[in-house]
């Protein structure tokens, strides 16, 4: 019997055998179905393998493989931690690769995205397993790589060579990021095995140095702001599947780094490093969720809606620092296991809802919104699944959504037990913005329904939809089951996630099974408790009496009244609301603060019969302050340098003559 | 004895870096060339006489390579190349010659202090020999920058390279087989920068580099 570990990496494997495979047989019709039928059954099996080291705790695992650099070896383990990861993404990868059995027949270039599929599940798989820092960064980069090039498998459309291009230059400075982490984490011993790492004293201000390194190198993987403009470009950019898969996953990847290194590698938290985590991840919360109500393109607003959904997460792991600096060990349990939770299921609804997206498109061959409407006649099931998700991410019971950002709550409620008064005050206003977040994501999510699957058609190709295969449709629906049953068997889920906790935290939160009647308990029963199972049968019996008692009495009852037009009182589909004109009065509220938005009226002089236009104007705040200026100065510089390209024989012969007598000029003065 | 040894090793290597300056100085092509193939003399005896006080009989095969290689067979190949391109009677102006020396003189001063001071634990006859053998690197460099005319770089590269046996046949334990491999080099890129001294002439009509920049569109 070979160890788990062993057994996820011959899982990782057969991975990269069936990218070969997929090179060999690109060219033929059947590779679609080939690829990823062998992707689905291997992360089934690599799924099933790692739940029970999940759900039985259990000891971690090793194994050394004698690859990488010589004297170190490739060290590989699966804990606890490692095996929530793994199921993450072995989970989406198993939803991606039975969405892209069907999905995959619409592509017009197979052969530029199945060989790097399995490739990139292998890439995600072996970065939640490395031990040590060489493997872990390698694995890091051939994840980034794969990626990459499925970003740009259609690489001849508008903006997906830009998209492409700024997600390598990011991916390149999170690695630099993370590299001088590890470097300052080995120390000048240079022990680069994790486990070297953890046994090493590292002093506060090295600490903080790691912690900062990891935000950005990390944090720019994940998406966090002000490091996450590559994500609305790069996640859109590349096929459905895979966008569900680097939004779903790969930021979740991401987290995974930054537990593994703050909360595992670096030793106990300082609670000064908690307020930056916060104060970071409630900001990017707030932006993202703004900017996906600004767009409408709905796969970028789904990317955008992914960075909220980070910040949500790291607001809740810097919570958890907090908590976890102070001593207060159950609520640090808590917030960490709100955190993992909330990683669980966003990679549900969000693989959910890409998916959903790439039917609309696949259908209708359109992302933008406007040009949609009046779906769900067309694809009854799709917007069935797709109406799931959003009431999932809007965090409505009972759907999963609620269950984790209540858990998010509860451990912000925990806050006045804190001793430092910098965060009592700071946690509340984290609070106050997440809500806010939550709120916002609602009503984002009610425009992304809305306008692309009620109202009427707003174009040709939206009236002329057709519901989609068998296999995407039975991916939806997997999914949307699971974001029903974690809504309303959380416990369960707890429970199962309470192991991770325990052995990074060392405390754990209370057994929700022995709870009747399936609630949850964070803390204990006098403060709070949630029964998600209740609230779904008296969501649905009340929702099942009101509309006995309409259709029973008021329906049938005679009214008088003036002609109704049945909602339709203006005959052209583009008078309906639409999707600018719903978010109109949010952006009016936050968007002239944070996005600069003004609208101007150009009014056609008298007898000119052009309509008026009202024309709106935003300013992205963050590409524009940060990323311009520096993007200038590397072109000014460039410029300048520029200039030695064009030098003659002895000019060069010069510059290197002046740099030597320089260093050694240097050399003299200062030994 | 020592003392002797010593002092007349400081003597050969000292006159090297005297041979350095007269190199700088030079306008006429052929000058240029005699005073290479004295260098090359003087680095030969420099050499044989390592060989006798480290009593190293390799460094005799190191000596006589360097006198028939580079004190014979170089500079005589240079003279007919020169003849045959018809350049012997240009002159160069490239950098005034009392700004050139007075260069030499900081390079020099430069390298003493550098090396005296970086060097100060090792054997004296090696610190001397290695300070003079960085002056001759640094003298061959300036020669390459200063001079316009292909030959004369090609003349200063090689002198540059003297500063480098120089400091490994003063540094005691140098392999043989290094030597003569970094001679054989020396001849190859001779050989194969006489084969682009003719190509050029041939494309240009001249061997002065300022016209290669000048074909690429440049200004000086």
């Amino acid at each position: 019997m070979t160890s788990a570990v062993a057994q996820q990496l011959w899982c990782v494997a057969t991975l990269l055998g069936t990218t070969v495979l997929a090179i060999a047989t690109s060219r033929s019709r059947r590779s679609t179905a080939i690829v990823y039928g062998a992707t689905l059954a291997i992360s089934l099996i690599a799924l099933s393998r790692c739940l029970p080291v999940l759900v039985a705790g259990g000891n971690a695992t090793e194994l050394v493989l004698p690859v990488g650099l010589p004297w170190l070896g490739a060290h590989f383990r699966l804990d606890a931690l490692a095996a929530f990861f793994l199921a993450v993404v072995n989970l989406g990868g198993a939803a991606a690769s039975l969405y892209g059995l069907g999905y995959g027949s619409h592509e017009t270039a197979p052969h530029r995205v199945l060989p790097f599929f399995p490739a990139f599940l292998a890439g995600m798989n072996l970065v939640v397993l490395a031990d040590d820092a060489f493997t872990f960064l390698l694995c890091w980069e051939f994840m980034s790589l794969a990626s990459w090039a499925l970003v740009m498998a259609h690489h001849r459309e508008a903006d997906n060579a830009r998209a492409g291009y700024v997600y390598l230059v990011m991916a390149s400075f999170g690695t630099l990021a993370l590299l001088l982490a590890f470097g300052l984490l080995s120390g000048a011993g240079g022990g680069y095995g994790f486990a070297t790492m953890r046994a090493a004293q590292h002093s506060p201000s090295e600490a903080g140095l790691v912690l900062a390194l990891m935000l950005l190198g990390a944090g720019s993987k994940a998406g966090l702001a002000p490091l996450h403009v590559w994500l609305p470009l790069a996640h859109p950019a590349a096929p459905s599947h895979v966008s569900a898969l680097m939004s779903g996953v790969m930021t979740k990847v991401a987290i995974y780094g930054f537990i593994r290194v703050v909360f595992d590698l670096l030793g106990p938290p300082n609670w000064s490093s908690a307020v930056v985590v916060l104060v970071l991840g409630s900001a990017t919360a707030v932006l993202g969720i703004l900017s996906a109500l600004m767009e409408k393109d709905l796969k970028r607003l789904l990317a955008y809606s992914t960075i909220e959904n980070i910040g949500v997460i790291f607001a809740s792991l810097g919570l958890a620092l907090a908590f976890q600096a102070n001593g207060l060990g159950l609520a640090a349990a808590l917030a960490f296991t709100a955190a993992l939770f909330h990683i669980l299921n966003h990679s549900f609804f969000k693989s959910l809802l890409f998916f959903g997206a790439g039917a609309v498109l696949s259908s209708t061959g359109q992302r933008n919104i406007e040009t949609l409407g009046g779906l769900i006649h067309r694809m009854p099931l799709t917007s069935f699944a797709f109406l799931v998700g959003c009431v999932a991410i809007s965090a409505l019971p009972p759907f999963n959504g609620f269950a984790s950002e209540w858990l998010v709550f509860q451990a912000i409620l925990q806050s006045p037990d804190l001793p430092q008064w910098g965060l009592k005050v700071m946690v509340p206003a984290v609070g106050a913005s997440l809500a806010l977040a939550a709120a916002l994501a609602a009503a984002c999510f009610v425009k992304a329904f809305g306008i692309t699957f009620l109202g009427r058609a707003r174009s040709p190709v939206a009236e002329a939809a057709g519901e989609v295969d068998r296999c995407s449709l039975a991916a939806m629906f997997a999914l949307a089951v699971l974001c029903f049953l974690a809504g309303i068997l959380p416990g369960l889920v707890i429970d199962v996630l309470s192991p991770v906790a325990q052995a990074l935290l060392g405390h754990r939160m209370p057994v929700q099974a022995s709870d009747p009647w399936l609630s949850i308990v964070p803390i204990e029963e006098s403060r709070s408790s949630y029964n998600g199972l209740l609230v779904f049968v008296f969501i649905t019996a009340t929702a099942s009496l009101a509309v006995y008692f309409i259709h029973r009495f008021a329906s049938h009852a005679i009214r008088r009244g003036p002609a109704w037009g049945c909602g339709f009182t203006d005959p052209t589909p583009a008078a309906q609301y639409s999707g600018v004109s719903f978010v109109q009065p949010i952006r009016r509220v936050f968007g002239t603060l944070v996005f600069q938005a003004r609208e101007h009226v150009e009014m056609p002089p008298p007898g000119d019969l052009r309509p008026a236009r009202l024309k709106v104007e935003m300013h992205d705040p963050v590409w524009e302050g940060l990323y311009a200026p520096v993007s200038g100065a590397v072109w000014f510089l460039a410029d300048r340098l520029n200039q030695l390209q064009f030098l003659t024989i002895r000019r060069y012969l010069s510059l290197v003559f002046a740099t030597l007598v320089t260093l050694l000029l240097v050399l003299a003065i200062w030994s | 004895m020592p003392n002797l040894a010593f002092d007349i090793a400081h003597l050969l290597a000292g006159s090297l870096v005297l041979v350095s300056f007269m190199m700088l100085y030079q306008d006429r092509l052929y000058a240029l060339l005699n005073v290479f193939a004295l260098h090359a003399v003087v680095l030969a005896c420099s050499v044989a006489w390592q060989a006798y006080i480290q009593n190293a009989p390799h460094l005799y095969v190191t000596a006589v390579i360097a006198l028939v290689f580079k004190a014979v067979i170089i500079p005589v190949a240079l003279h007919r190349i020169i003849k045959q391109l018809g350049i012997h009677r240009d002159i160069e102006t490239a950098v005034g010659i009392g700004l050139t020396m007075l260069a030499g003189m900081g390079l020099v001063a430069l390298s003493m202090v550098l090396m005296l001071r970086v060097t100060g634990t090792a054997d004296p006859l090696a610190r001397e020999d290695l300070a003079f053998a960085l002056s001759v690197v640094l003298l061959g460099l300036l020669v390459m920058v200063t001079r316009r005319n292909a030959v004369s770089q090609v003349v200063g590269f090689m002198s540059l390279e003297n500063g480098l046996v120089l400091a490994a046949t003063g540094a005691k334990g140098m392999p043989l087989v290094v030597e003569i491999s970094v001679a054989f080099s020396i001849l190859i890129a001779f050989i194969v920068i006489g084969v682009f001294l003719f190509r050029i002439r041939e494309r240009f009509d001249t061997v002065d580099v300022g016209a290669l920049d000048e074909f690429r569109g440049e200004r000086r």
